[in-house]
């Protein structure tokens, strides 16, 4: 039957909630980072292909409401697309229904997820990584044809 | 403690509907226990049934009539007095000068409750209840089903009949009465406890009038039961369906909002159709599901996840019955059919789709779930898997069409322009420079440019709107970064009703196979105003856009249009309401400050900035009342054509693209309901007029009878 446990997880709403990244470079206490958070209408989108298209990012994400702007993550040295996005919202719940069913489902064929950003700031398109893409495609060791083969360090070697 | 358990009871057995009778249970043990608490849950349950009707919140009242029924249940609530409620109840149908929904929903409150304490009441009070249930038969008999034809999901009634919600419910009900109320549906906890229960003291009901109906009260609509399975014949399968089947009927859903719920979580579904049914149930309603689309398609995926033996299997069949009968699906719901299929592999034979005329609805569809996948993928994408004998259905590969990119085009007026427009952009020319460039383009329409070249003129409007956007096709950022850059000139040379009809038309004439882009590219126009709603309504009528009038992007342009209006005159209410309200806290402060030297003068600006936007309001409202105004009209103009090319050839009317059609605007009828009914004077007397032929009368009709 149901106990008290389960009837918690009826009102949760815990595909909402933040999660426990904090961007580093964040200008501005922890404090003001989860504020904007909390009130964001922008979300970031990881584990893309560096195949997918601005196109397809607005048909899926579309699905949760109007959207505003969608920025495409770039290699800061190639200026071609890294494997992440930000998604903006005009509202809040769109946002929120996209973290509720959106995030956590396929786009090319890839489990694509779903995280709250404080705002887009110029200059946060780019990778952070040493090499240009993203922090994670530096020190992979699997073979990810969708993200340029072979972590860099792997392929330095 | 008391208030506190009552809040929380309410709201964990308003989660779990299903379980509402293990809460009622629980009431009635303390009731024996605490006399005094029981009296105190049923006077604070009826002052929130009370607050319930005046807010129009009528689902949760449903559900709050149900809770109470099932305490005479439990001995917390004496019978007699639940039927005087009901007596109540059903006398709202005597009311005169009440919509007729009212009243359905009283009717729906009263039968919907019986299944629980059906059995209960007709052994305390029997004649009493033959009297109510009699005046149900006698209302239902008498009221009006006009409206039944629009929210019906298919146009015919095999292979399962689409009752109207109270038909449907009245029949299930008679069937319970003569089975003397028994069902295995509902778990009844309280029988174990009869013992403790029936020493209880129970109380009375205060007597209950139905709150009167006033102007802002808004009914729920009616709703035509969607059936998929067959379960009235074989009683071994209309069992194992029952769940669902009941929760279809009675209960509702409620699917939460928030982490996609678990099967764990839901009773009641013993098989995975029931799921199906529910969830198609729901997404197909008319005119929208109770929630948002994706949420379905999610679900559906988890199920699928959770239930790995038995699930896809039952949905691929449930997909298949779906196609087989899409030639007497509704419009709209094909439409959300499609949305789906993005989430299912066509993996089975489609082939009779092919020997069909292209316009039929089985072909079409193909076509469109073939376009959506195209859209989550890429081209050659699609034509890898999709066998060569369906490429005729494969969608166009989804490239610019610039007019003047060729040599051989340079005898086309404005091909020395556009060159120079190319070069001038690309070498970042200013508005200022691209003005003067394009000042040297001949005007068609007129013999001599007599003016400063700023009037319509649609070679100026092609020649640059092309050539723009060929230059910014990579992709959508690039196409916007174009609208704003050269945000000036688009204004201008749209300045025009005529400008805005041309930039559209230019638009389409672009990226006619890029549905898609057109789409993102209409809504950036009307969000920076180079164009407003009531012209992209236009275009959408237009003949040039004829040949693709029944396909789903162009109504996903004009539903996303109208809910632009839609919100743009809320946001500007909203405004007003706030203003309005920091006025009147300002007074207030000023009351009870009871100040002399702060005067009227305080109030000046916020006065003024009230008055600004009631002028705001009042002039989007008019601009959301003349979108609407032209959507109908060309509507008419459109299906009447129709009627008369028909009429005089002696065909039959009901082509697939007049079903298309009719439907199409049963839907902007039923989607904005609410904000139409605001328009009916002048819809009637204006529009739909008597003269009208009687196809298009009829939807009228069924629009007026929906709250009337």
């Amino acid at each position: 039957m149901c106990s008290g446990g389960s009837l918690s997880i009826l009102r949760s709403d815990s595909y909402v909630d933040l999660s426990q990244y904090r961007d580093q470079h964040f200008r501005g206490t922890r404090y003001d980072q989860e504020r904007l958070l909390r009130k964001s209408c922008t979300l970031y989108v990881g584990n893309l292909s560096f195949y997918t298209t601005e196109e397809q990012i607005h048909e899926l994400f579309g699905k949760s409401g109007d959207i505003k702007k969608i920025i495409m993550g770039l290699d800061k040295v190639k200026k071609t697309a890294c494997g992440f996005c930000f998604v903006e919202y005009y509202a809040r719940g769109d946002a929120e229904n996209a973290m509720r069913y959106i995030n956590g489902t396929r786009l090319d064929d890839r489990i694509i997820r779903t995280d709250w950003d404080a705002g887009f700031k110029e200059g946060r398109q780019y990778g952070r990584g040493r090499s240009g893409g993203q922090v994670r495609d530096e020190y992979r060791q699997d073979y990810d044809a969708g993200r340029g083969g072979y972590g860099k360090t792997v392929q330095c070697q | 403690p008391t208030v506190v358990y009552e809040s929380s009871t309410k709201e964990d057995a308003r989660l779990l509907p299903e379980k509402l009778t293990v809460y009622t249970t629980l009431v009635g043990l303390l009731n024996a226990r605490n006399y005094n608490f029981g009296g105190e849950f049923v006077e604070a349950m009826i002052r929130q049934l009370k607050e319930c009707l005046k807010v129009n919140m009528y689902n949760e009242a449903v559900h709050l009539v149900r809770f109470l029924s099932d305490l005479v249940n439990c001995h917390v609530i004496a019978a007699p007095s639940m039927v005087a409620m009901f007596e109540n109840f059903v006398s709202v149908t005597q009311e005169e000068d009440v919509p007729q929904v009212r009243c359905d929903w009283y009717m729906f409150a009263f039968l919907s409750s019986l299944p629980w304490v059906g059995k209960e009441l007709y052994e305390k009070k029997d004649a009493e209840m033959d009297r109510l249930l009699s005046q149900t038969e006698s209302y239902l008999k008498r009221r009006q089903k006009i409206h039944v034809p629009m929210l019906q999901v298919w146009t015919a009634d095999k292979p399962h009949p689409q009752e109207e919600y109270l038909d449907c419910l009245w029949s299930q009900i008679q069937k319970l009465k003569k089975d003397r109320w028994q069902e295995r549906h509902i778990l009844r906890p309280y029988l174990a406890f009869d013992s403790i229960l029936c020493e209880a003291l129970q109380h009375n009901l205060p007597p209950f009038t139905p709150p009167p109906h006033t102007e802002d009260s808004v009914y729920p609509m009616p709703r035509v039961i969607f059936r998929m399975f067959d379960y009235t014949d074989d009683p071994e399968v209309c069992d194992s369906h029952g769940g669902a089947d009941f929760t279809v009927r009675f209960v509702g859903h409620y699917w939460s909002k928030c982490d996609v719920p678990s099967p764990r979580m839901v009773s009641g579904f013993k098989t995975s159709s029931d799921y199906i049914l529910v969830i198609f149930a729901e997404l197909f309603q008319l005119p929208s599901p109770p929630h948002i689309e994706v949420m379905y398609t999610t679900l559906l995926i988890e199920l699928c996840k959770l239930q790995p033996g038995s699930l896809p299997q039952v949905l691929a069949q449930a997909t298949e019955m779906l196609y087989m009968r899409l030639d007497t699906m509704n419009t709209t719901c094909v439409d959300r059919n499609s949305f789906t299929k993005n989430y299912c592999i066509l993996s089975f034979d489609r082939s009779d789709c092919l020997t069909q005329d292209l316009e039929k609805p089985k072909p079409k569809f193909v076509r469109e779930v073939l376009e959506k996948c195209m859209r989550l993928s890429y081209h050659q994408r699609i034509i890898d898997i999709v066998p060569a004998s369906f490429s005729v259905l494969s969608p166009a590969n989804p490239v610019c069409i610039y007019k003047y990119g060729d040599e051989s085009n340079r005898s086309l007026p404005g091909y020395t322009v556009a060159l120079c427009l190319t070069i001038a952009i690309k070498n970042k020319a200013s508005n200022d420079e691209i003005f003067s460039i394009l000042k040297d383009v001949p005007n068609p329409n007129q013999d001599d440019d007599d003016d400063e070249g700023f009037t319509f003129n649609p070679l100026k409007i092609e020649v640059f709107v092309q050539t723009l956007l060929h230059l910014a096709a990579k992709s959508f950022s690039h196409s916007f970064s174009a609208l704003a850059k050269f945000h000036e000139v688009f204004k201008t040379l749209a300045e025009s009703d005529e400008g805005k009809l041309h930039v559209l038309r230019v638009v389409y004439e672009v990226w006619k196979n890029h549905p898609q882009m057109i789409a993102v590219l209409v809504d950036k126009m009307i969000r920076t105003q180079i164009v407003d709603c009531a012209a992209v309504a236009n275009w959408i009528f237009s003949s040039e856009l004829a040949h693709d009038f029944t396909r789903f992007y162009i109504w996903e342009i004009l539903h996303s249009t109208i809910r632009k209006m839609n919100k743009h005159v809320l946001k500007i209410h909203k405004e007003l309401e706030e203003t309005k309200a920091r006025l009147a806290r300002q007074h207030k402060r000023r009351d009870s400050d009871d100040d002399d030297r702060s005067s009227d003068r305080e109030d000046g600006p916020l006065e003024e900035q009230i008055e600004r936007l009631q002028e705001k309001v009042e002039s989007a409202q008019s601009e959301q009342k003349n979108l609407f105004l032209v959507i109908f009209q060309r509507f008419i103009m459109l299906l009447t054509e129709h009627l008369v090319r028909c009429e005089t050839g002696g065909i039959d009317v009901f082509t697939p693209w007049y079903k298309s059609c009719i439907e199409r605007l049963q839907q902007i009828f039923l989607q904005h309901h609410q904000i139409i009914q605001q328009y009916m004077v002048t819809l009637e007397n204006l529009l739909f007029t008597a003269e009208l032929d009687h196809h298009i009368l009829a939807v009228f009709q069924q629009f007026c009878a929906l709250q009337a």
